[in-house]
């Protein structure tokens, strides 16, 4: 490790697609992740690296485009914001079903529709409840910081790789456009040392012929295939929940935010606890799988719990699942663009529960 | 030491530079730093503002309701942000195109005129360093050296022979800076 730079949430991001090795990026500009692009062609990295960068004609087709090269055992990825993001879900669904590794990066803005171009989290079930069609979830990524912009790709590739499967990172306006110190982690091989024994890449005399497809026609291996895949959800609740504490071993409240909501709730615990509130924060990083344990155990020791997002409450459901009615789980957030500052958060936590 | 700042005025006006050279500056002192800015179609003419906290801690929320200081060129900004500053804290402001004064007597307020002096500079682009420069004035929470060396890594190389033009402006607004109330 070592280099330190100053750069936008999404701009590391690009910048760690390039030392993560990846083989491509396919995809089409939109605000607010149009720097991803900008960066990425600004580097040049079929120069640096050989990394293939490509703008595609549509995001319909920049996801076909990952999943043709994940077919033949690339690394590779695609990014958009909310509306791109609707428009490649059936690609999505394609890749899950075809069980097929790639990184996508969503850039969250308000919506519905096309929305605003400010920061939103409001594509939580999109991302955790499947998008597209099918009985399918992908592992998300929720980065809080652009340090996580940069390091979630190298975590992201490595777990898309060991479960075959896509892996979300699901961003918002503020990470992806704010500025921070990150410390870049070192260029890496492209050759990848993933498992690509099921890739298309020529039949040899030596194997069957490997298959890509999400079409079975016979629902008796399509119910064979669907288990294969739900034991492979349950391994990744089993072995990739991740979670930050901050302040909830003492907690009399706790906040549970994800992403840019749990920035500013970091302030809103250090500004409640300043009024002699025992406030704490539980962040998950990783939204599928979703820390319920961890969540079911705190809700045994504290008073009451709010989540807190940018969207009519969304994740609160799972929370609320997590909970089982042990404690009160109240919701607070801003929508359509607009953020709620560290104060209102405090407010709203003080007004749900009668504090004081 | 913490420092949350609101820098607030046209786009065109260097407003997000004078953030990132700020930011870049904080990082030269190893200073935990985070910069952000208002984003949307804001181009020149429009109105633009950029958050930038300077720590020696971890940074929580990049988002802010309140700052430690304001530093507003224009009167949009004043509109909104006059109400932003701590109690105790400082309000910097470009009295050029100000029809409103500040009125808050809770709060520090000092006058920088930018705007004319850069006009007196080879270029009036020099504006946004000259309110760096006042406000460096005020709260020194970087050296002028690590500005130089922020300014060093935050511009391409060939604007390098523009440095030192932009030391003088910022000389110039740190001598400039008038404290109003």
């Amino acid at each position: 490790m070592g280099e330190k730079k100053l750069m936008k949430g999404n701009e590391a991001f690009a910048e760690a697609a390039i030392r993560s090795g990846c083989d491509a990026y396919f995809g089409y500009p939109i605000t607010p992740q149009s720097e991803v692009m900008e960066y990425l062609a600004a580097q040049q990295p079929h120069l640096r690296t050989g990394m293939v960068l490509l703008q595609a004609e549509s995001e319909v087709a920049a996801i076909n485009m990952v999943y043709g090269a994940a077919g033949t055992g690339k690394k590779v990825m695609t990014s958009s914001s909310s509306p791109g993001i609707s428009l490649k879900q059936e690609g999505i669904s394609y890749l899950v079903g075809s069980e097929l590794p790639c990184l996508i990066l969503n850039v969250v803005r308000g919506g519905p529709g096309l929305g605003t171009i400010q920061p939103s989290q409001a594509d939580y079930f999109q991302s955790t409840k499947g998008g597209g069609h099918g009985d399918y979830r992908m592992i998300v990524l929720a980065p809080a910081s652009v340090q996580e912009m940069s390091d979630f790709v190298k975590l992201g590739f490595d777990l898309a790789f060991k479960y075959r499967n896509p892996v979300l990172m699901l961003s918002d306006g503020i990470i992806g456009q704010m500025m921070e110190q990150v410390e870049l982690f070192e260029q890496m091989p492209r050759a990848t040392e993933f498992d690509q024994t099921w890739a298309t890449t020529g039949k040899t005399p030596d194997r069957e012929r490997n298959i890509i497809t999400s079409v079975n026609l016979d629902p008796a291996v399509q119910e064979r295939h669907n288990h294969k895949l739900q034991a492979k959800y349950q391994k990744m609740q089993q072995e990739e929940v991740r979670y930050e504490s901050f302040d909830c071993e003492d907690a009399d409240y706790l906040l549970i935010a994800y992403g840019c909501s749990a920035r500013i709730c970091q302030k809103s615990v250090k500004l409640a606890r300043a009024k002699g509130i025992k406030a704490g924060l539980l962040r998950p990083i990783t939204l599928f799988p979703f820390p319920t344990v961890e969540i079911k155990r705190l809700a045994g020791k504290v008073k009451g719990m709010m989540a807190v997002e940018l969207s009519a409450g969304q994740m609160v459901e799972d929370v609320r699942l997590a909970v089982d009615g042990r404690v009160q789980v109240a919701f607070y957030g801003r929508m359509g663009g607009m953020v709620h500052s560290p104060e209102e958060v405090v407010d709203a936590l003080i007004k749900h529960f009668s504090i004081g | 030491m913490n420092e949350e700042i609101i820098i607030a005025g046209f786009g065109g006006q260097g407003v997000l530079s004078l953030g990132k050279i700020l930011a870049y500056s904080g990082m030269m002192q190893q200073m935990e730093v985070s910069w952000m800015p208002s984003y949307g179609p804001e181009m020149r003419g429009g109105t633009a503002n950029v958050t930038v906290i300077l720590s020696d801690e971890r940074i929580s929320s990049p988002i802010l309701k309140q700052y430690d200081t304001a530093i507003i060129l224009n009167q949009q900004s004043m509109d909104k942000f006059e109400s932003s500053v701590k109690p105790g804290g400082i309000l910097i402001y470009d009295s050029n195109g100000i029809t409103r004064h500040p009125q808050r007597k809770d709060i520090q307020i000092y006058v920088i005129d930018a705007a004319s002096e850069s006009a007196k500079m080879s270029s009036t682009k020099t504006f946004n360093m000259i309110v760096l420069g006042a406000y460096l004035k005020i709260k020194p929470v970087v050296t002028i050296e690590n500005v130089i060396k922020g300014l060093k890594s935050s511009l391409p190389e060939r604007h390098h022979h523009l440095i030192p033009e932009n030391e003088e402006a910022i000389k110039r607004g740190m001598e400039y800076i008038k404290k109003v109330a």
